[in-house]
């Protein structure tokens, strides 16, 4: 399975062409995104190039600490990315960073204690990168919708209230929503993965010379492990957030109290 | 005593909607009146702790309501909003939900039909009911419950003049069946007259009058 591709910069800058493709493309339909295009590109280029010298260093150390400190700041970046996405979640931080830390903490736990990868840099490094990327997504999104949910129903909720269930009992089918949310995604995408697109891993893996049975198996294993990723992360999150919607007295908090 | 109320406030949004609000509520029917935004429903949700006031003090039958658990006294003292909210599902799957929550044994044809509903209404998606049907519903899966109090917030704000009367003639039914206080919130001065005995009245988040019922609302 051992493969070595070179790229040169040259061939990276080559590829821009379709980047000005895509800005002409929103000028073209007046989308207005070019600016978004140009920063996308901007940022891509810096922090992937930043990340392969880091990824470079770590490879080259050999060490476990420096994995954890580098995916604890994933996670750390991926709670706060998160979190503007939820914006009507109060204190959603501390439910995206604990979900996102037991989500990459148990299926990296898991995929090294079942002798899928070793516990080396070179797969926990970006085997924890994917499973914390999508994580952060599915949280993202299920907070997202959490925030809506309950503020849109809140008198439903009231009501529920009023009737002396707890607010787990009351925020129950809000939360399964949510939870739902989150995760369909990429249930979806898996149902058709092969059929209508081809996962990164494996087209990276082909690009790269490697074997096509090899490149599925891979794949197979990290959309699986994604697959419970992004399911951890989702409940985790939600499971905490929601109660911060409520008081110790079982009480839906006023919209003003929540900010 | 049912309810005492001490120099009770509350602030929402930078806006004083109850200030140092006092009053007895004895057991019967009290109905609580006044023009709109003076307080009224914001007053029947803090008697079973879905708000807890910013200063003052409540007690009901004699304790401080702080002292009581807020799961059992909703179960006990049951509020019906103003505009319905059931879950999702049928009539009966509701008032099965609200009579497991306070662990009674559902008596399903009596729920419906103190709160004027046929029995074919328990298999009834509730997606499917009239404004006025839903607010039936709500009423019986709040009795399912079998509460001591029942607060009802605008009971016929929602309905038309026929189904106003109807809801007012179970209301009636139903404390001549039950012993059952009620605490009715209306803005509508003759309905208070037609349910209740005692009356609180407010005006901008004060106690204006509170008392017999002619006494307070003259």
């Amino acid at each position: 399975m051992t493969t070595s591709i070179d790229v040169s910069l040259g061939q990276v800058a080559a590829a821009l062409a379709l980047v000005a493709l895509a800005a002409a493309i929103s000028f073209w339909r007046r989308t207005d995104l070019e600016r978004d295009i140009v920063v996308a590109t901007v940022r891509s280029f810096i922090q992937l190039t930043a990340i392969g010298y880091a990824i470079k260093l770590i490879f080259e150390a050999d060490t476990i600490w420096l994995v954890i400190a580098l995916l604890s700041v994933m996670v750390l970046f991926g709670a706060l990315t998160a979190r503007s996405r939820a914006k009507k979640v109060p204190g959603a931080f501390w439910p995206l960073l604990i979900g996102l830390a037991i989500a990459a903490a148990s299926t990296l736990g898991l995929v090294v204690a079942l002798g899928i990868f070793e516990a080396t840099p070179r797969y926990l490094v970006p085997v924890g990168g994917m499973m914390i990327g999508n994580a952060m997504t599915a949280s993202a999104v299920a907070l997202n919708r959490l925030g809506d949910e309950v503020t849109d129903s809140r008198a439903a909720i009231e009501a529920t209230l009023a009737l002396g269930a707890t607010a787990r009992e009351a925020a129950a089918p809000f939360v399964r929503r949510a939870l739902r949310s989150g995760t369909i995604a990429l249930i979806d995408s898996t149902k058709t993965t092969g059929l209508i697109f081809f996962p990164g891993t494996m087209v990276g893996m082909l690009l790269a010379g490697a074997e096509p049975t090899d490149a599925v198996r891979l794949q197979l294993i990290l959309l699986y492990a994604l697959l419970g990723s992004t399911a951890i992360a989702a409940l985790v999150a939600t499971g905490l957030a929601y109660r911060n919607f409520f008081t110790p007295a079982q009480q839906l908090r006023e919209v003003d109290d929540l900010h | 005593m049912l309810f005492e109320l001490r120099d009770v406030s509350l602030t929402r949004g930078g806006r004083q909607v109850l200030d140092s609000v006092s009053a007895e509520i004895h057991p019967g029917a009290t109905a609580v009146v006044g023009p709109s935004g003076s307080g009224k429903s914001t007053l029947l949700r803090l008697l079973n702790r879905l708000a807890d006031p910013d200063a003052g003090s409540i007690s009901y039958r004699d304790r401080p309501l702080a002292d009581h658990d807020p799961l059992k006294l909703r179960r006990e003292v049951s509020l019906v909003p103003q505009l319905p909210a059931l879950l999702e599902g049928t009539v009966a799957s509701n008032l099965g939900y609200a009579a497991n929550l306070a662990g009674r044994e559902l008596e399903l044809g009596r729920c419906l039909r103190l709160a004027g509903l046929a029995e074919e209404f328990a298999e009834r998606d509730v997606a499917k009911l009239s404004v006025g049907e839903q607010q039936r519903a709500m009423l019986a899966r709040a009795l399912a419950q079998g509460p001591d109090v029942l607060l009802l917030d605008e009971p016929t704000a929602a309905l038309d003049h026929d189904a106003r009367d109807a809801i007012e003639a179970t209301l009636a039914e139903l404390r001549r069946e039950l012993e059952i206080s009620l605490i009715l919130v209306s803005h509508d001065p003759e309905q208070a007259r037609r349910l209740a005995e005692r009356a609180v009245r407010l005006k901008s988040g004060r106690v204006v009058a509170c008392g017999a019922l002619e006494e307070a609302l003259a």
